[in-house]
């Protein structure tokens, strides 16, 4: 056995809080071999971030390391002194953390950030440092690294910027990297550019990574080994192969069962969400901490002592912390058994948008000067049908969201017509409709932390809806109230509850509840579960389909997360920057021939599976700003399959295919189907 | 007795829990008080001080205005006077606790008013934009950048000086101020997800201002009162000082300091206790305000 370099020895990790201390983590051991990347999973709270904070003993004021030991390169970090501690990080251990510009210093410009590390760390000269770092950042393939050093942070896109924080990271030749959640604000084509980068560095810099996720699919393209935390013990650890292919721990389990995937739809291989929620570390069961939620559960086994993590027989380097790990039945990834025959049954449309455009004119400045309007939509023309859903996707800034304001009156259309059931709503504002209009289409919102008001009970909020949009007694409204709650899986109890005692899951469920108060014809949902667990994800995503084939609702669901679209959508339109580049019946949209953006997005889908290939298309350069549209196609500056310059002047035709399936492109549809076949579909 | 539905009956039920869980939380937040230390001691001066306006009836020893010819010889602290008399042998002592009574009704009711009008100011500005934020802004910095003294003394001197009078100029040159943090929260809050939801379902600008937002502004604008209670205070003794505070010959802080301050080199005792007396209410409800802060920054 080679000595490993970094080893955790039943470490526990403790937060002081007002009531005593709480266990973030206890009893983890682990260790890392030399050039090795470990994945650690786990919903929100699991004490992932911990682990990792631990490690270079960033607990703040009020965490400690209680027990055990973290040994690096034979050294005891969790005892060893702050100047030691300090020559250490930076050098020898970096960490790379999820908001890239929280990490940059905003008033120097990034090369003098980067060229900041050999100086201080090697006492290299401004020379030497200055070459490595434009070195460096040739490695991290930013185009150009003689001007982005130069550059001051905000001038970066987010992925850039998340670039030269690796970059920062790796310049010192670290023996450890830790990343926590590096991809996570980042949009997937951006994310899968960064992870393809990760893994290409570790190759070649062989240092070994901490990998903090809570994405299977992201770790499984940049792992050696998988760790599965649950309130604050690895449950499961092992090869990534063996993970993924052979789960061991229910957890585990329950986590690959509840993520969709480009294979899944509801009316195949449904989502399975674990049940229940992840509970406050401070009544700890004395058995097996994800007892209350395994539906393998055998009371007397597993509820009585600590189940600790043991090897499984025959199966090297596969740990897992689960007394019936070797007798469970043999777990299989849930798929369609054959891609659905067109299921969205062809239904007059709901909900029209005929050219859609929406222009954001700037105000004149004091001497009229006129600068230029901001295009957010362009000549949208989309249908959904009744009690089907249409979903629409693209990346930050595609005018997704713009969308879902105009739907809901929040903004006005400046061109081209929006209708809903015939009535013409696109240059109605909220204010402008009529109740009845209000009532028939409402809003489901993004951020679970501000969609209710944190100073009205649930019961209040849901009330209140009830009674704006359908009238009727206040008496009345408490049992529409109760009634409502129910309707998404919560407790009638719930309504004297305020949101700050409810889970991000809860919150949404309660948002659903208010937005289905008036029985509304139309769901305007803008990327609901997007904040969420994967585990709550699927919860929310089941709930949303369950309620539409019961209500018959149509929803217009607004999302960047392809395999969500892909489970939940009849029908799918893809954007990129205000334009529809692709828009049909789902099963002909994640089926070639695809737009080239398409294509790209769908291969940039991080995939919970090892052996899937990395993404076979990686995007270049930045989504153009709004005020820069292209004249010609609007993705000609980063399409990987532009044909020349038709493809920059003239706007592309759109080309009808089957089953109402469209698509605006110069290559001709066949021709797509012949490229794209070529590398095999997904 | 008419059968009631399940349902209601399900509901009925709750009511009390309900009561009694907000009952629980109001105890909370006061014990939170607890928690802090700077906000403890903030709460038990200016308890102290609302005890002792409140007693002065029973607790004063002399009548405010009551002249002590004997006492003129020896205005110094003695055993008749804890802390001697002022210049017309008036006891200092009661003269002190007589006078807590005016500052702790004007000083709050004032907060109450620059409170009241600022919301409003600040909530329209903040929430409705283009020509009202203007108007409301403009004439904020007007108010503001007027040397407020000199517009005290031309109120106070056209008007007459009245404790309804001193609320009116206390409320108006402190509602702007008010405005300006009411506006800027609300510039924040108007973008909540849940301010678009009431817009969906049709709810009025009025009930958005004041049912969705305001009640989320509250943590900053308690504590921006309690800070602005101490600061009219100081500027009800500042007018005292003036001449232009509550008329004589009742007892006011500001005014026993002028009628004293010129003995200062003689008899320091006469214009130092009501100094300190100033001074120590101002610093109990700044302590009270710092420690609200922290409590808010905590949770």
């Amino acid at each position: 056995m080679t000595d490993a370099l970094l080893e955790l020895q039943d470490v526990a990790i403790t937060y002081a809080a007002r009531g005593g201390e709480v266990e973030a983590v206890r009893r983890l051991s682990l260790r890392l071999e030399p050039g090795e990347a470990l994945g650690l999973v786990g919903e929100s709270g699991c004490g992932k971030s911990t682990v990792a904070l631990s490690i270079v003993r960033y607990l703040g004021r009020t965490g400690r390391i209680a027990r055990g030991r973290i040994l690096f390169e034979g050294r005891d970090l969790a005892t060893i002194g702050d100047a030691e501690l300090r020559a250490l990080r930076g050098r020898r251990i970096a960490m790379v953390y999820q908001d890239p510009m929280a990490s940059l210093n905003p008033v120097m410009t990034v090369g003098r950030q980067l060229m900041e590390v050999p100086m201080i760390h090697d006492g290299a000269g401004a020379d030497a440092a200055r070459r490595r770092a434009l070195a460096m950042l040739g490695e991290v393939k930013l185009s150009d690294p003689e001007a982005v050093m130069d550059r001051y942070p905000h001038q970066l896109s987010g992925g850039q910027q998340q670039r030269i924080v690796i970059a920062m990271a790796l310049i010192a030749e670290p023996a450890l990297l830790i990343m926590d959640e590096p991809t996570t604000g980042l949009d997937v084509t951006v994310e899968a550019a960064v992870l393809d980068l990760v893994r290409d560095l570790r190759r070649r810099h062989r240092s070994a990574i901490v990998f903090i996720s809570h994405n299977l699919g992201t770790v499984a393209r940049v792992c050696d080994r998988i760790g599965v935390m649950y309130r604050g013990e690895l449950v499961e650890d092992g090869p990534v192969r063996r993970i993924f292919g052979d789960p061991r721990h229910p957890y585990t389990r329950g986590l690959l069962d509840c993520l969709p995937t480009l294979g899944r739809d509801k009316r195949h291989a449904p989502l399975v969400p674990i049940p229940g929620h992840l509970e406050s570390s401070h009544a700890r069961p004395s058995g097996c901490g994800f007892a209350a939620r395994c539906v393998h559960v055998e009371p007397a086994r597993c509820t009585v002592t600590p189940i600790p993590l043991a090897p499984i027989d025959g199966d090297t380097g596969h740990r897992a912390a689960c007394v019936r790990a070797t007798e469970l039945p043999v777990w299989s990834r849930r798929r369609a058994e054959a891609p659905a025959a067109s299921a969205a049954v062809a239904s007059a449309a709901l909900v029209t948008t005929e050219h859609l455009g929406k222009l954001y004119r700037p105000r004149g400045g004091l001497f009229g000067r006129r600068r230029p309007g901001v295009r957010a939509l362009s000549d949208v023309d989309l249908g959904a049908g009744r009690r089907q859903t249409l979903a629409i996707v693209g990346e930050s800034g595609c005018g997704k969201s713009t969308l879902a304001k105009v739907l809901a009156g929040i903004e006005v259309a400046s061109e081209g017509r929006v209708s809903l059931d015939g009535i013409e709503i696109g240059r109605l504002g909220v204010d402008a409709r009529d109740r009845q209009l209000k009532r028939r289409l409402q809003m489901v919102f993004q951020n679970p932390d501000s969609t209710l008001n944190p100073s009205h009970t649930v019961g209040y909020a849901i009330g209140r809806a009830l009674r704006r949009l359908r009238g009727g007694a206040p008496a009345d409204a408490a049992a529409g109230v109760a009634r409502l709650l129910e309707v998404v899986k919560l407790s009638p109890a719930m309504a004297g509850r305020r949101p700050r005692q409810l889970s991000g899951g809860e919150k949404q469920r309660v948002a659903i509840a208010r937005a289905l108060a008036g029985d509304p014809d139309v769901i305007v949902a803008d990327e609901p579960v997007s904040a969420l667990d994967v585990s709550v994800q699927a919860a929310i995503v089941n709930l949303l389909a369950e309620l539409q084939a019961a209500h018959g609702t149509t929803l217009i669901f607004i999302s960047h997360d392809l395999a969500v679209v892909r489970y939940l959508a009849d029908h799918v339109a893809v954007m990129y920057l205000g334009a529809v580049a692709e828009f049909g019946p789902v099963e002909r949209v994640f089926a070639p021939p695809w737009h080239p953006y398409t294509e790209a997005l769908l291969s940039a889908v991080p995939v919970p599976d090892p052996d899937a290939a990395g993404a076979r298309i990686v995007l270049e350069g930045v989504v153009p700003r709004a005020t820069e549209r292209p004249r010609g196609c609007p993705f000609a500056t980063r399409c990987p399959r532009k044909v020349g310059a038709v493809c920059e002047d003239t706007p592309p035709p759109v080309q009808r295919l089957a089953d109402g399936h469209r698509l605006a492109c110069h290559i001709p549809p066949a021709e797509l189907q012949r490229l794209q076949s070529m590398i095999g579909a997904r | 007795m008419t059968p009631t539905p399940a349902t209601a009956e399900v509901l009925v039920v709750p009511a009390p829990v309900a009561a009694r869980r907000r009952a629980r939380g109001w105890w909370r937040r006061l014990t939170a008080v607890g928690d802090s230390t700077p906000a403890t001691v903030g709460v038990a001066v200016i308890l102290f001080w609302l005890t002792m306006a409140a007693l002065a009836p029973v607790v004063a020893p002399y009548a405010p205005n009551a002249t002590d010819l004997a006492a003129l010889a020896h205005t110094t602290p003695s055993k008749a006077h804890w802390l001697g008399t002022d210049h017309l042998g008036r006891d200092l002592l009661s003269r002190i606790l007589w006078g807590a009574r005016p500052v702790l009704v004007i000083a709050p009711l004032a907060v109450l008013g620059a409170t009241a009008l600022g919301c409003l100011l600040g909530l329209a500005a903040g929430y409705k934009g283009g020509w009202i934020d203007l108007v409301v802004t403009r004439a904020c910095d007007i108010v503001l950048s007027f040397p407020v003294i000199i517009l005290y003394m031309i109120i106070l001197t056209h008007f007459g000086s009245s404790a309804w009078n001193i609320i009116g100029v206390l409320t108006l040159t402190k509602a702007p101020i008010i405005a300006r943090i009411v506006r800027g929260l609300t510039l924040d809050l108007r973008e909540r997800e849940y301010v678009t939801a009431a817009k969906m379902r049709g709810e009025s600008s009025l009930y958005i201002m004041f049912v969705e937002i305001l009640p989320n502004a509250r943590g900053p604008l308690i504590v921006d009162m309690c800070l602005r209670t101490g600061y009219n205070i100081i500027i009800i003794g500042v007018l005292g000082f003036l001449g232009i505070g509550l008329p004589p010959p009742d007892p006011d802080w500001g005014g026993m300091v002028k009628d004293t301050y010129g003995m200062m080199m003689v008899w320091p005792h006469m214009a130092l206790v009501p100094c300190a007396a100033i001074s120590s209410l101002v610093v109990g409800f700044n302590l009270l305000a710092v420690g609200l802060r922290e409590i808010g920054l905590r949770d």
